[in-house]
This record gives C-alpha cells, structure tokens and sequence, in this order.
C-alpha cells in the first residue's frame, strides 16, 4: 500500500518559504517509492505560488484561498487545513516548525486523535521503519521517536533538513472552496510586522548574537551592521536580553530560540550552559570575547581574544572587502 | 474568575544532560518550574488580584513536581492539583487528554500554560488541550488584557506582533517578556503549606484506559558530538580578523 504525505506549505510576501523546500524533503525522507506527495497552499490571491509549486516533484496541490485566510488565524486555517485533509486523506502531515506551524500542527493533531513528533531535525529509514530524531533539552541530547499510529503529525525545525530539489513539476491543483467555520471566537485584530525586509533569526545562515558584553541597546548597532553585510540575522544571550539591552524576542538559549546557522558569531557572550545549548549545533562558531578563560571559547572553531566594539568593525569592514 | 495554570515541573536549565542506562539521569538534578509556566503563574496571580477569583495549578507529572506546585503556591495561586500516575506516560497526547478529562469536568474561565517546555520542547499540549475542550486559545503571548467575556492579547509570532481577541473561555500560552515572575516571599512558603493541594490518580478520573495508550514511543537517546575547542588567532587585532575571514571563506566555504 502507498502512502500518501501531505506538506502544508508556508510563504511570505508571495514567495514560498525556504522550511516548505525542506518539509518536502522530509516528506521524501520519510517516504517509499511509491509514496505520493500532496501539498497544502492556505492564504489569500496566492494563485502566483502555484508557479513556484509547479517546479516541486508532487502529485497534487491544495489550493485554499480565502480572504479570512489572508494572515493567519488558528480557527481558520485549521478548519482550511481539515478540509484539505478530509480530500487528501494523508498517511502524514509534515509542517515548520514555525509561528504558524508551531500552532496549527498541534490543534490539527488533536482533531485527528494523531501523534505528533514535533522540532524534527533529521528521518531515518531502518528497516522499513521512519526514524525522527528531535533535540531534547534545546539539543543538550537527541532522541529518536517513532509513530505509534496512523495519521501522524510532524514539525520540521528550519535549517536542517536540506531543501527538496525543485526539478519535478507535474502537480495536479485542486482548488478547495473555503467553508467557513459557523463560528469563530478569535478576532486578529492588528498584525505589526516588525520582521519585514530582516531575515529571520530561525532561518538564517548568519546569526551574529551578542551578550552582556555588549554593555547597552545602542552596543547592538555594530552588531547589526555585520549582520547586514553578511546578510545574517541579530540574536542575543539572555543576559543581554535580561539586562534590556534588547528584545526578548532576539534571545538564543533553552529558553529562547535554538538556531543552527552556518556561522555564528558570539560577540561578548560568556557561554553559559543554557545559551550553549540553543546555538551548539551551528556549523562554524567564532567567538568574540575579552576574557580569554570564557567557556564559550571551548566550542569555539575560532576565537578572537579582544574587545568587540574594535573586532566587529574591522570584521565588518573586512568582509565588505571581501564580498565585494 | 476561574483561572487554571497547566505546569511543567523541568531541569534547571543550567544542568548538564547525563544518559545512563538509555535514559536522562536525575541524580542530582535541580528542578525548577518550567521557565514558561512562570509566566503564566505570574500572569494568572496578577489576573486574578486585578479582577477577583482564584487561581489553580494543576500538573501531570512524577511525585516530585509537587514541589513545583507548592513554589506556585508560594508565589500566590490558591490550590494546586497533581495528576500522578504511572500509567500516563509522556506522550503530549495523552496528557493532554488527562488534563482535559479533569479541566472538562471543572468551571473554567482562563486557561495559562508555557509556550513550551524547556525540557522536551514539543509545544503541543495547552493547544491540544484548547482543541479537546473546544475553546479558542493563543499562543506566545507577551500582553494579556482581560475583560468579563474577552480577552485581549499580543502573540509573538516570530517577532511579528500580533493582536488578537478571543472569546472566553480560552487558553494562552506564555511567552518570555509577558512579565516579571516574582520570587516567593518568606510568608507566602510558610502559608503554601496550608494551601488545598489535591493529589490524583487515573483511577478519580473520567478516562478510557484505551485513551492513554502512547501515539509516539523514543527508541533512542543520545548526546551530541562534542564539539571540539578549535583555535584562538593570534597577532594584532587587524590580522586575526584578516586570518578569520580568510579561514570562513577558504577553509570552512561558508562565505
């Protein structure tokens, strides 16, 4: 018997997200060959996605598209993605791990009596059985988890999986009329996009964080202007967020976000255990910091002994010349 | 106003993890109160002397998380319950369904919870728990303003700020920055101890025993690679952000 996977896919300013490439591939990681794969477009006048859909490797695309769905709202697209279950009739449901995902996949398992594995970094296949490793303790130890039964519910955390390769292109699309749900007791009353145009701190390939090092809000600014020529993203440790130098929602730790960019770049942070914890697993660590005894120099691949109010600059200026 | 305040009992996030014999080993530990259900405790207290009534903590968990509930306590909620049973297991959908049996069966205005546990970091059950009992919920929230029927909050959608208003009743998970969780006082331990605290077992519930049965089992456990210390540059400032950036693009291809 084949299996049917349903991805729900994410975009942004009219352009899918780079976390759908990759919940792709999780769907063909954790598929057989006869396996098909339906994904799941929700929103509003996002008929330009499908152009973008049309170069993935499925077999059929959902279409839901309705003005309640313009942004999201947790009783709607749940009842938008219900319906797109109901015509699919999926084996597996793969999501982001992200804003909305991180909300929809458990109000989604809950309707469907469904397990669900959530933060998924990598799929195995042994033996015929489909393997999900998660970090546990924000990646102080990996566990494998298994399903139990079908249907089956799974988050994937941006960054890790490699992204799908987007040279099939045969989809069948399906529009589903959106049936609203008869009532709905959540208003979105206001959306403020405080991220638009800046890269997002899960996603990026560069994160350049800083710590108490960084001694005051306006201590982020160079920070930032490395960030920008390296087309990155600002994070922070919590004793700079705990001192206000900046946004809670900057924060990389246990509490806070886990990242795993390509390079991150550690200016003024300590490296205590709780931040260690939320950026280990980046590729490339390079650590900034006056105190040579610093922990976060034992996990570093390259520290700099020095003050980062002189580093960061001539590292800004530096790269600027390099990357032309 | 009824508020409930569903908690996690976790390691202190300064703890090392050490497997032993295939599972996380406790020897030791330090437990806190999750750090996101200190939000929603702090938030339930303030709620509650802001417009009356009482605030429960409830928890599934291990024998020990009482201690995690009678720190709530101190800090200011009224009554604690723990659900303590061997049969629950950690599955995300089966607490949610416990918690649901008892929430279902009780009068509920408002429904706080972390935004996940900083243990096993799954996220999902305030919002199954929402879903089970039919209400709306919110999550990552960082403002909540209460009225009689509504409410009122901010949700932290990836940095994007996002206002919502739902219905009561309803649920909320927390989110860093909603506010400042007070340490308990000397007098508030010393009256915690005379706090109604309710200790449960499956056997006072409402539940199938066929509603428990886990959806997901962990067949392994493991530590990451350790990350080796790699090189501290040496020379002037100028020339160790040279070599760096040269190292990046040249040995690591990151650039």
């Amino acid at each position: 018997m084949s299996k049917t996977i349903l991805v729900v896919a994410e975009h942004r300013d009219g352009a899918l997200r780079q976390v759908t490439y990759e919940a792709i591939q999780a769907a063909a990681l954790s598929s057989a060959e006869n396996d098909q794969l339906h994904v799941a477009v929700i929103g509003h006048q996002i008929e330009g996605l499908t152009e973008s859909l049309s170069s993935i490797d499925a077999e059929k695309i959902y279409l839901i598209d309705h003005s309640d769905l313009q942004q999201y709202h947790p009783e709607a697209y749940a009842a938008a993605l219900k319906q797109v279950i109901d015509a699919s009739n999926p084996d597996g449901i793969i999501l982001g791990h992200t804003a909305i995902g991180r909300d929809l996949a458990p109000m989604i398992s809950a309707k469907l009596d469904a397990g669900q594995i959530s933060d998924v970094t990598n799929i195995e296949n042994v033996d015929d059985q489909v393997v999900f490793i998660r970090p546990i303790y924000a990646g102080k130890a990996f566990e494998k988890k298994v399903f139990q039964s079908s249907p089956w519910v799974v988050t994937v955390r941006p960054n890790n999986i490699s992204a799908a390769d987007s040279s099939g292109g045969k989809a069948e699309v399906e529009n589903i009329e959106y049936a609203k749900p008869a009532s709905l007791r959540t208003v979105i009353q206001n959306v403020v996009r405080k991220t638009s145009g800046k890269v997002d701190l899960s996603e990026a390939k560069i994160v350049v964080s800083g710590g108490r090092g960084v001694k005051s809000a306006d201590g982020f600014k160079p920070l930032q202007e490395l960030a920008d020529v390296l087309g990155g993203a600002v994070g922070a440790s919590r004793g700079a967020c705990d001192a206000d130098y900046c946004d809670y929602s900057l924060q990389i730790g246990q509490t806070g976000k886990v990242v795993t960019p390509e390079v991150y770049i550690a200016c003024g942070i300590s490296g205590a255990i709780q931040h260690v914890a939320g950026m280990s697993q980046s590729k490339i660590i390079v650590a900034i910091n006056k105190d040579p005894e610093a922990p976060i120099f034992k996990i570093a691949d390259y520290g700099i002994v020095g003050d980062l109010f002189e580093v960061v600059p001539l590292l800004t200026q530096e790269f600027k010349k390099v990357l032309g | 106003m009824d508020i409930y305040v569903i908690m996690k009992q976790t390691f202190d996030t300064e703890e090392k993890i050490i497997i032993e014999d295939g599972n996380v080993s406790e020897d030791g530990v330090q437990y806190v109160i999750n750090p996101y259900d200190e939000y929603a405790v702090e938030e339930a207290i303030q709620t509650r002397d802001e417009l009356g009534g009482s605030v429960y903590v409830i928890a599934v968990g291990p024998e020990r998380t009482s201690e995690a509930l009678r720190t709530a306590l101190a800090m200011g909620a009224d009554e604690a319950v723990l659900i303590s049973d061997e049969r629950i297991g950690s599955d995300e959908n089966t607490i949610s369904k416990v918690l649901a049996s008892y929430l279902g069966s009780q009068k509920v205005d408002l429904i706080l919870g972390g935004y996940f546990s900083v243990d096993n970091g799954a996220g999902q059950v305030a919002i199954r728990l929402a879903q089970l009992l039919d209400i709306p919920h919110v999550g990552s929230i960082t403002k909540l303003d209460m009225s009689d029927s509504k409410a009122k909050a901010d949700r932290d959608a990836e940095g994007d700020l996002e206002q919502v208003e739902v219905t009561l009743p309803a649920v909320f998970t927390a989110q860093q920055g909603l506010n400042e969780p007070r340490y308990p006082s000397l007098p508030g331990i010393m009256k915690a101890k005379r706090k109604p605290f309710k200790q449960l077992t499956l056997d006072d519930l409402d539940i199938e025993e066929a509603e428990l049965s886990p959806k997901t089992a962990r067949t392994a456990l493991s530590l990451p690679p350790q990350k080796e210390a790699g090189q501290i540059l040496k020379g002037e400032t100028a020339e160790q952000v040279k070599e760096l950036v040269e190292k990046l693009r040249d040995d690591a291809k990151v650039l």
